[in-house]
């Protein structure tokens, strides 16, 4: 007997569109050891020594087991004292920190526990992928924003004003931002502070996982840190980019308590409670890492000069990312689409890289090149690309 | 602004990069680069550029012994004065002033195991104000001067990750 799975799974899951880029995606898979990858948005570098010691440390102690639901205490502790230190950030870490399984965690339970179904949440394009795709399967409504080259990515407060309704649950900035590399000063949210407190039922997810990966000399600013919006804003962060721990699968996110609880009530359901190894290794890199994160940015920035000067070279416009390991040039004019270019350039000069689409309709014409490799596959990723573009320019005369 | 130390951290893994290339990762001009290393160079704080080897995949075997002295200070010269005696042996790759139960510790690089125990004979043992001496060889290295010898993991990331 046929049975038609595809009726059988969820309108909701049906719902959301296979990646724009499903086929550059397989073709990148089959080609992976041949080629440059500049297109991995997760650290090269290992984790920090001392902060895998920890975790090998906990498990030769025997910490193999659930931890509370929140998090162990002495990690909320060690959350809490470092956002103080690093970001001027307070939260109790009793009741106003969750520790989640990565960023993506907090990404869902947040539209989990606050959306209704036909809650609006506006969300700016171009952006990480999960941040629609939680909403969507909540029942919520994404509100799409399309930020622009000619505003350096950022929010603008009259696209914002544009954009809330009396159904906008909230709104999820992030900053600094996968694709682009972009961030916003703390003039720059001052402006959507304004915005915000005119509408004082929107919330804000402030998504800060590129948070220590900033590189105008500065933390950025979280719009957390405006009295103001502190009782209305979730602070999503991470361990993954900043510390090297992609793998080890761990976040938290920092909010008004009664809202933590809620999230808390998802996340006791859903997962239990986070590793309990990644749990012990993270008290290391709260408290002992600084140093090697400053590492890690130092390394990053050389590169990102590296990158941004060879774009130019090569001919492309690209704004100057300020923070990621992102840049997101534009390949406007070469008669080109994102994704017939990042194809043609695998192919012809084996490096892979994302073409911008996969990011929300608004990055056609863009593509994400990852700054986190080796500083010799960039510079030869660099010198590729550069004949890549001359004879693109050459075969349309 | 150009940062000197950061200029100092990336030449101490990486001596053969451009100027250039310095230029565009410290985002300053070439040169303001050219003349920072100019004065580094001056002031003593660059004083070489020297080349990681491993010499053990080479078809010569050189063995790197760690010999600790202990010594009598001299009168108004302290250690310095047998220092400057063994460090100008060209063998003596390294040689430190050490707190602890010795006093110098020498490093010879670059010899057969007959060539060092010569030295320590014949050369170090003998000098006035050598008390004792202790010997060290190295049997494998790990890791020298910030640098892995063993291989690099490969990168074992996915082909694509959004």
């Amino acid at each position: 007997m046929d049975i038609d799975y595809q009726s059988k799974v969820s309108k909701v899951v049906n719902g959301i569109a296979p990646s724009a880029i499903r086929r550059f995606f397989d073709l990148a898979n089959e080609m992976k050891g041949e080629v440059i990858s500049l297109s991995i948005g997760e650290p090269d570098f290992v984790t920090p020594w001392s902060i895998r010691e920890a975790g090998i440390f906990s498990l030769e102690d025997g910490c193999t087991h659930y931890s509370p639901n929140q998090g162990y205490i002495e990690v909320r502790k060690a959350i809490s004292e470092y956002l103080g230190r690093r970001f001027s950030l307070k939260y109790d870490p009793k009741t106003q920190l969750l520790v989640t399984v990565g960023g993506s965690e907090a990404l869902d339970l947040i539209a989990r526990a606050l959306i209704d179904p036909g809650d609006e949440v506006i969300i700016l394009e171009p952006c990480f992928v999960a941040y629609k795709a939680t909403v969507t399967l909540a029942h919520g409504v994404p509100v799409i924003i399309e930020t622009k080259e000619e505003d350096n990515y950022k929010l603008t407060p009259e696209a914002l004003e544009a954009a809330i309704t009396d159904k906008t649950k909230y709104i999820i900035l992030g900053y600094p931002g996968n694709p682009t590399g972009a961030t916003m000063s703390y003039e720059d949210l001052s402006k959507i502070k304004d915005v915000l407190l005119r509408h004082p039922d929107v919330f804000v997810v402030s998504d800060e996982l590129y948070a220590e990966l900033s590189y105008t000399g500065k933390n950025p600013a979280s719009i957390a840190n405006f009295p103001e919006l502190y009782d209305r804003t979730i602070v999503v962060n991470g361990f993954s980019k900043s510390f090297a721990m992609t793998g080890w699968r761990i976040g938290y996110m920092a909010g008004p308590a009664p809202l933590i609880a809620a999230m808390n009530k998802v996340h006791q359901y859903c997962i239990m409670s986070s590793p309990t190894t990644a749990q012990y290794a993270v008290i290391e890199a709260c408290r002992n890492g600084d140093k090697e994160v400053e590492e890690m940015r130092s390394e990053y920035n050389r590169r990102r000069r590296v990158i941004v000067n060879g774009l130019r070279e090569a001919g492309l416009t690209c704004f100057e990312p300020t923070g990621a390991f992102y840049a997101f040039p534009s390949i406007e004019g070469l008669g080109l689409t994102s994704e017939q270019f990042c194809e043609r350039f695998l192919m012809e000069k084996k490096v892979a890289i994302v073409p911008g689409n996969a990011f929300g309709k608004c990055g056609e014409g863009h593509v994400r090149i990852s700054y986190a490799a080796s500083l010799e596959n960039i510079q030869e990723a660099m010198k590729r690309l550069k004949e890549f573009v001359s004879e693109l320019k050459d075969g349309s005369k | 602004m150009l940062n000197r130390i950061e200029l100092l951290q990336i030449i101490e893994h990486n001596a053969r990069i451009s100027v250039s290339e310095l230029a565009v990762m410290l985002g300053c001009s070439e040169a303001e680069v050219t003349s920072e290393l100019e004065n580094c160079k001056k002031e003593n704080v660059i004083l070489g550029y020297n080349t990681m080897i491993n010499w053990e995949k080479t078809e010569r075997e050189p063995v790197t012994a760690l010999i600790e002295v202990r010594i009598t200070p001299q009168r108004n010269q302290g250690f310095d004065k047998i220092a400057n005696q063994l460090y100008r042996y060209p063998q003596v790759s390294s040689c430190y002033l050490m707190s602890g139960g010795f006093d110098l510790m020498l490093i010879i690089e670059d010899s057969t195991m007959r060539e060092v125990a010569g030295f320590i004979s014949d050369k170090v043992a003998p000098l006035e104000g050598v008390l004792s001496t202790s010997t060290h060889f190295i049997l494998k290295k790990y890791k020298s001067n910030g640098t892995l010898f063993t291989q690099k993991p490969a990168d074992d990331r996915e082909a694509i990750v959004l």
